[in-house]
């Protein structure tokens, strides 16, 4: 190997990035600080409250999302009041609506398949799913869920028959939106566990089934 | 009746609302979205402006204007989001697809007006 200079002058280049942060902060980021710093020294919020909001938020996953769906499999009553009011059928399983958002839950059944998307930006049933993933805040996915869902769907593998009515849920303000997958056939002797583990993130969006008992299990 | 209570905090106060903050529009009415373009960032996608549709729920517990309150304003009384179904044929003209395929969007009481055609 060549020898390799380590008396460092400044025009000097490493082989690799550093792992460090170069940018300069930008015009939001530099108020977002300012805004908290200011709300520190006025006590009227701490350090500690957006650390523990911060894990709270990191916290949701898609299995709390699976445990509502396989309930309402098992349970008729439950899954009435899920339909009448998300979040209080969810909040009766104890998961809570730090947000502040109302849920609407929809059922896909053999004549109606529903979609959920948020043209405007990122919208998403946060405190039952977790984060969204990235093709969910991306453009393309968010123009074309809304101009040509079946087009889309299909892109996912799921072919919907014209003879099944789409809805696309545009979720733009207030309420958020999770959708109750049907449940697969030959899957009356499960439990709810097993129940729960055939409910995807992507089925609770709409872009696919839940997955048949049938299926190649996940690698 | 009194709406005031006894020393409310003035956060508190129960002031009453001139319309009691029933909602305009039932389940089942044809409205129309509003065409306009305030300036700033709107709940309203520009897609769905002057669109016709159908309330399939009013969405329960009334809010203020989340938009008027944005942009610092005091939006007084509490109005309802209202779940509108809209044909995607009203929307896009050569949407492909069946013609019972629809967007489901909440829409603010201040964005629809009854459609009489």
């Amino acid at each position: 190997m060549k020898s390799h200079s380590h008396d460092h002058d400044h025009t000097h280049h490493h082989p690799h990035a550093e792992i460090i942060e170069v940018a300069k902060p930008g015009y939001y980021e530099i108020m977002e600080t300012a805004v908290r710093e200011l709300l520190f020294e006025k006590n009227l919020i701490t350090p500690n409250e957006i650390r523990r909001q911060i894990e709270v938020l990191d916290s949701r996953t898609p299995a709390l999302g699976a445990g509502v769906v396989a309930h309402a499999w098992v349970d008729p009553a439950f899954k009435a009041r899920l339909l009448a009011d998300g979040r209080k059928g969810c909040e009766e399983l104890g998961i809570s609506f730090y947000d502040d958002t109302q849920l609407i839950v929809l059922e896909n059944t053999k004549h109606v398949h529903n979609l959920i998307v948020c043209t405007l930006c990122s919208c998403y049933p946060r405190p039952v799913l977790g984060l969204p993933p990235d093709w969910y805040k991306l453009k393309p996915f968010r123009a074309r869920a809304i101009y040509e869902p079946r087009a889309v769907l299909a892109e996912f593998g799921t072919y919907i028959p014209d003879d099944v009515e789409i809805r696309v849920s545009d979720s733009t303000a207030i309420v958020r939106y999770l959708v109750l997958p049907m449940r697969p056939a030959g899957t009356d002797a499960f439990t709810e566990e097993q129940l729960a583990a055939l409910v995807t993130r992507d089925a609770m969006i709409g872009v696919v089934p839940a997955l048949s008992v049938t299926a190649e299990p996940a690698p | 009746m009194s709406l005031i209570k006894q020393n409310p905090p003035t956060y508190m106060l129960q002031v009453a609302s001139a319309l009691g903050e029933r909602p305009a529009f039932s389940v089942g009415k044809a409205v129309r979205v509003l065409v306009r373009f305030p300036v700033g960032h709107y709940r309203v996608p520009i897609y769905l402006r002057g669109k016709k549709g159908i309330v399939e729920s009013i969405i329960a517990a009334p809010a203020v204007d989340n938009e008027t309150e944005g942009f610092g304003h005091n939006a007084g009384s509490k109005l309802h989001y209202y779940r509108i179904a809209i044909p995607m044929s009203e929307i896009w003209k050569d949407y492909v697809g069946s013609t019972a395929d629809s967007v489901r969007i909440e829409v603010y009481e201040t964005w629809l007006k009854e459609d009489l055609t």
